[in-house]
Formats: structure tokens, sequence, C-alpha cells
């Protein structure tokens, strides 16, 4: 099993890699659009904003390798923001890999942002996900909005998308490497995971 | 439902646990690894180094631990302790910290806050506020370099415009450390944190005076935080993160339920 990361540059790199590790595979963290192509199962982590982390993918021209990928891909937190096709976080346009848009979370009053450990509600098709209710780790203040592409939600002062789909490519707004026994769960499903 | 987090924080120094009382007199609890494990095994939401010679003697440390803690654990953790520049919080960061939390430097230079956040983003920057209630003036002051006696001494902020200005230069969440209760076990300081949680739009974690489950109950219910560290009376065993769940869980307050009992392959 050949595991790309993709080097973002983005912070949480290492706890991905790690969390990976611990399930016993190994992992390559890499810009290299051939190795990224070439992978079995590509992650593409990311924190920090939505219009930063797209300029790092234009510079190393990462934009189109990532939209022609065939194999299951994970987007994680911001990365799967940048899966879809528009953040209002800079107003500006995503890899729309997954038709939805994110937006701010309203302010309901809750402190914002969202941190620390909420249930997930995943759909009946959710390959990486089941029972009802686990908690995972957020920390976030833009959402993408419920719709045909969700297979969890979650609820903070509304109700959002916790992870969405299309096709082979997947996102997770929680943090699966930090998410305890349910993150690892996920993580070892989406590894495993045959598309038909 | 968002759970309400009880968070251990390990004091560290020279890489070892350490626990003083009123930031005072440190003792060696143990090692930082099996701690760390035995917390996240059994509940711990999060955790919480602070690394408190950092900021006092005003020298880099070895961190290298904080890469041992991210390879082992699967909860999130917050590194604190003489990060004062891009570059420090670089390096814990890929290391695999979560979160980094800045106290002293960011009272010494505000601007570091702005810096930091336009770097790696709101959800990763901490700011960690020790706070000492003044019965003369009546007033709550910011102190700095509390990790260290003889350098330990009050800021020129009120807590609350302290509060105020880290939440405007971008924090992504509070610490807010009530000194006067720090160690004694006394319960958390409800007035002080209640009186904060009114100003503060972002989570806010109380610390300092853990003693007893019913004060855990009690930050929740009374002074509406979202989080509470505590150190000795889990370092001491006086109680387990899972006795404090379960009287969250009996008073109502959403909690993460140990995960022995939740999803596993």
């Amino acid at each position: 099993m050949n595991v790309v990361i993709v080097d973002t540059e983005c912070a949480n790199l290492t706890s991905v890699r790690f969390a990976v590790e611990r399930l016993g595979y190994s992992v390559l963290i890499t810009d290299d659009a051939e190795q990224i192509r070439a992978a079995d199962r590509v992650i593409l982590p990311g924190v920090g904003t939505a219009a930063a982390a797209m300029r790092n993918l234009q510079r190393k021209q990462l934009v189109e390798p990532l939209r022609e990928l065939t194999q299951p891909v994970l987007g994680i937190c911001l990365g799967m923001q940048l899966l879809t096709s528009h953040s209002e976080e800079g107003d500006v346009d995503c890899l729309n890999l997954i038709p939805a848009k994110t937006k701010r979370l309203r302010d309901s009053g809750l402190p914002l942002p969202h941190m620390g450990w909420n249930t997930l509600q995943p759909t009946a098709d959710n390959p990486l996900v089941q029972g009802n209710d686990s908690y995972c780790y957020f920390v976030h203040s833009f959402a993408v909005a419920v719709d045909e592409y969700t297979i969890a939600s979650s609820e903070y002062g509304e109700r959002f998308a916790s992870m969405i789909r299309h096709n082979n490519y997947f996102g997770a707004q929680f943090h699966p490497e930090r998410s305890g026994k349910t993150g690892e769960a996920l993580l070892k499903r989406f590894l495993e995971l045959e598309l038909c | 439902m968002l759970a309400k987090r009880v968070i251990p924080c390990l004091d560290v120094r020279d890489g070892q646990v350490v626990k003083g009382v009123k930031f005072r007199n440190h003792e060696i609890i143990g090692d930082i690894l099996p701690l760390a494990k035995r917390y996240a095994e059994s509940g711990a939401d999060e955790l919480v180094f602070y690394d408190i010679t950092a900021s006092a003697d005003g020298r880099t440390v070895d961190k290298s631990w904080v890469e041992r803690v991210a390879r082992e654990i699967n909860i999130p953790f917050t590194v604190a302790g003489g990060i004062r520049s891009v570059e420090h919080a670089q390096t814990m960061l890929s290391m695999g910290a979560d979160k980094i939390s800045i106290n002293s430097p960011a009272l010494l230079n505000p601007n570091l806050i702005n810096t930091l956040v336009e770097e790696f983003g709101q959800q990763c920057i901490v700011i960690g506020i020790d706070s000492f209630y003044n019965e003369q003036s009546g007033e709550y002051e910011v102190h700095q370099f509390t990790g260290d006696e003889s350098k330990s001494h009050k800021s020129a902020w009120q807590t609350k415009d302290w509060l105020q200005e880290v939440i405007s230069r971008g924090a992504g969440e509070i610490v807010l450390n009530c000194m006067n209760q720090d160690g004694v076990r006394q319960g958390y300081d409800i007035a002080q944190l209640s009186a904060l949680r009114a100003h503060c739009s972002v989570p806010l974690i109380a610390s300092g005076g853990a003693g007893e489950i019913q004060h855990f109950v009690d930050a929740f219910q009374k002074a509406q935080v979202d989080g509470a560290l505590a150190a000795s009376v889990f370092h001491k065993n006086l109680f387990s993160i899972s006795d404090v769940k379960a009287a969250m869980a009996a008073n109502n307050i959403a909690v993460r339920p140990i995960e022995a009992l939740q999803e596993t392959t």
C-alpha cells in the first residue's frame, strides 16, 4: 500500500503521518505530481486559510493533478474544504471536486472556532464511519452546508456537513488523526476501502 | 453536541513532568510519555504541556519530546512555554503539536499574536493568561514570567482588557489560569471565569484550583467554560478522568465517553 500525504506545507502534516504509521502503513509526504498520481491512497491535509492553501497548490502546480486522481482521496479539515467548489474564507475558488460550498459558521452566540469533540451522524451509505454519535475532534470556523454529497453531519449552532463524498473523493471536517479510536477506525477503513 | 473538555495539564521541566503549588516549589511527577499515554487512554479529551522554565530562562529548550508525544497519542495536544517567534511555533507544529499556547511573549510583543494567526491560522493559537486577584485593589491583574519566582511580576494589563486585546488580534482559544487558586485545590475561580466568559467569544478553558470532582461540574455549569484544565488531582490520583466525566454526565453536561465503550475496528 502506497500512501501519500500531499505536502501542503501546513502545520498538521506530522500528526496525519503518525496516525497512518500507527496503523502499520508507511507514508510518503510529497508535492511531486507523479508520486501523488502513483499512490494507492492520497490524503490532503490542511490547516490555515483556504486562500493561502489554494495559492500553495497553484504554486506547486498541483491543482490539475489533484483533480485527475482516481484512487481514494481523503481531504482533512481545510483539506476537505479545498475539495469543494468555493470557500467564503478569502472568497477563493477551490478544487471543485465535490460541488459544495464552504461558508463561515453562523454566529449563534456559541464560541467560535468550533473547537472540541462533537458527534457525527453518518448517512447509511457512509463507508468510513459505522455507528451513530461517535465523537470526533473538530477545530474550524468555516463549514460545508449539508447537501446530497454529505455522508455525515454534525451540529454546532447549525447543522453542517462533517463528511462529504463524491466518487473517489472524501472529506472529513474533523481531524481523524486526533479523534481517538473513532478516527483510527475511519483512517483504517479509508486505507482498506475498495471502490467499485 | 459539542462535549465539554477535561484537560490534564502536564508542567514540563527538563523533559520531566513537575508540579508546584501556586507556581512554586516544583516536584517531579514522572516521565512525559507514559503519563501522556495514560491520560490519553483513560479519557482525556486533550493534553496541555507547559514548559514552565522556558519563558523565564530566555532560552530554547530541547523539545524533541513533542514529536515523541505526537507519534504516540491520538488526541490533540497543546504545547506552551517559551514560544516567542514564528520559527519556534513552526518547530512545535511541525513536530506534531496541534496548538501552541503563548503567554509572556505575547505580553512583551502583542503583535506576535497577529503574526502567528496569519501564519498558522487562528485554530492553533491559544493564549494563556495568568490572572491574579488583587484583594487590595479588587482587580484582576495579568502576571508574566510566572514560571520563575524571581522573575514573576505583574504586567500593566487588567485581565478583562488583555482578554479583549488578544481576541481582537485573532486568538483562537483562551486558557485562563487563576493564580490565587492554582495548586491549592479549593475550586476554580467561578466568579472570575463567569465575569470573563461574558467577554470571551472564543473557547475558554478554566485553569487553577481543581481539587474535587464537583469543581469541574461547577466550572461547566456556573461559568459555562468549554474545558477545564487540571494537573495535581490527576497526577496524584485523587480521582480519575472517568470519575469526573461520570459526574458531568450525571449533571447533564455533554461529555465524550471513555473510548473503550466507543466504536473499535
